[in-house]
């Protein structure tokens, strides 16, 4: 993997690209991609937050198993792997939460009787994992160029015990927190796709958190841009 | 004609109604199915609820055992849910290790637990790195159509006001553990969380407590866990379509009524099985 520095550069790496925001705004940590690093997978992408590293590869469209065939639309398959170990409970929920919030997105109705894999493998998990695994997925799906209707990114908010707001949380700041809350938010109309809370909460700190979310979205869906233009511009 | 209908258009069966502000069941669209709740239905276990929303029919049995408390937590028991789906429930599901929609259901109600503080677990403790209490809540679904969730939130949250744990003492010469089986001590129960389930059908329509029938046809659903307080206890969303504010707002408003209505039942529900005994 190209190394990086913190300032907005932009290194090649043959024919692969890294890219970096950097992050003035501290409300979110420094994240970068780097898109079609693999070279089975008919996309890939390996999304960074921090600490957080999770990267991603998607299978397809191809044939889909007779049990799992779907007569109008295609399957989507969503499989998380974690660090160490086989795939527990805990992943099986992550991977239920990434599967549902592309079926969404994506237009499964133009590849019907079809599946699609998307397998997400964790590299390193300091907090905001499931925002990071939606990020990295997304970005390995515009990469297969599958037709979608809209992108999707994750952002984590942690409410610590002040009942201040913290974005993109690392692994010691989910610890300390009173409550957890993760959203997927959608590219065309900032809406809540998804969401997945832990600790308890008012309803007006649920409110807070979806607007800030709304508002981190912005930064990471003219990153997904710019990164995507960039990439483009040179091959074109 | 109208099961021909129901069988090669669902979506459009069910859109019909849908236009109509009513569904295919007669309710409204947001009305909860009949809920019924029978508490201690299992006697050979520390405590059971069987719950009925609508044909859902789901059983909650809890087993206590006494365990050593984990390095991590020495001052602490521990609880172990556990969602079973077999097959006898629905045709959707085919035996064999637990499927997707087991387990996130079981990881569903771990998180409730941690996030309600329903019960302290320090309360499980018997003596400090040495012994505790295990709380294995095993849920089952003898009859699947639709929101399961909701009903196993209701039965767990019963079992455990139902359940008894005998007095446990260690004895001081021969270090082993002494059960009294006749001094028995209910669980503290400290919040009360339920849920409310909301299915989205046709991107815009709201729909709550869905059935097997409409859930397959949603394009999202949601659950909303409110406590007696009001506060959230978890706002779950899988995915799926996107959800406006306000009617978020909605969902949450139906939610606090709903745990009221619930709780209420609860302890009528315990109060009449006092006056039987």
């Amino acid at each position: 993997m190209t190394s990086f520095t913190c300032d907005e550069s932009v290194s090649l790496c043959e024919g692969n690209m890294m890219e970096v925001c950097g992050s003035t705004d501290s409300c979110l940590r420094e994240f970068g991609c780097e898109q079609s690093l693999l070279s089975r997978p008919d996309g890939s992408a390996s999304f960074v937050q921090g600490d957080t590293s999770v990267l991603a590869g998607v299978y397809g469209p191809a044939e889909v198993k007779v049990s799992k065939e779907i007569y109008d639309r295609a399957t989507l398959e969503v499989l998380v792997q974690p660090k160490v170990g086989l795939p527990t409970v805990k992943e099986r929920s992550q991977e239920q939460c990434v599967r549902e919030t592309c079926e969404a997105s994506l237009l499964l109705t133009l590849h019907p009787r079809s599946s699609l894999t998307l397998v997400l493998q964790v590299l390193h998990d300091d907090g905001s994992l499931l925002s990071c695994s939606l990020n990295a997925a997304c970005m390995a799906l515009m990469d297969a160029g599958l037709p979608m209707s809209c992108l999707f990114c994750g952002v984590t908010c942690a409410i610590d015990a002040d009942g201040r707001i913290i974005t993109d949380p690392t692994a010691a700041q989910e610890k300390e927190s009173r409550a957890l809350l993760t959203f997927a938010v959608d590219s065309t109309e900032r809406k809540v796709l998804m969401s997945s809370t832990r600790g308890s909460f008012s309803v007006h700190e649920l409110q807070q958190c979806i607007a800030v979310s709304q508002k981190a979205s912005e930064k990471i869906f003219q990153f997904y841009r710019d990164s995507v233009r960039r990439r483009y511009s040179k091959t074109l | 004609m109208a099961a021909g209908f129901k069988t090669a258009e669902p979506l459009e069966y069910h859109r019909s109604f849908l236009k109509e502000n009513c569904r295919s069941d007669g309710r409204e669209l947001s009305e909860f199915r009949t809920t019924t709740l029978n508490i201690g239905s299992i006697s050979t276990s520390d405590g059971s609820a069987l719950v009925k929303i609508g044909n859902t029919t789901v059983i909650c049995g809890i087993k206590a055992e006494l365990a050593n408390p984990t390095v991590e937590s020495p001052g602490k028991g521990y609880m172990v849910p556990n969602v079973d789906l077999p097959p006898l429930c629905s045709s959707r599901f085919q035996a064999g290790p637990p499927g997707e929609q087991a387990q996130a259901a079981s990881q569903f109600i771990v998180d409730v637990i941690e996030s309600s503080e329903m019960i302290q677990t320090e309360d499980l403790c018997i003596e400090r790195g040495k012994l505790c209490w295990v709380l294995y809540c095993d849920l089952m679904c003898l009859d699947y159509d639709g929101n399961v969730l909701d009903a196993c939130i209701i039965a767990l949250l019963a079992a455990l006001k139902n359940t008894q744990l005998p007095e446990v003492k260690i004895n001081t010469e021969t270090c082993l553990p002494e059960v009294t089986s006749e001094k028995k001590h209910r669980l503290k129960i400290y919040r009360h969380p339920v849920g409310a389930s909301f299915g989205i059908f046709d991107d815009s329509i709201l729909i709550i407590d869905p059935t097997a029938e409409e859930e397959i046809l949603l394009t999202a659903q949601l659950t909303v866990v409110t406590d007696e307080e009001g506060r959230l206890c978890s706002v779950h969303k899988p995915g799926g379509t996107s959800l406006s504010g306000e009617k978020l707002q909605e969902c949450i408003t139906r939610a606090t009524t709903r745990q009221k209505e619930i709780q209420k039942l609860i302890d009528k529900v315990i109060e009449s099985v006092k006056t039987a005994q």
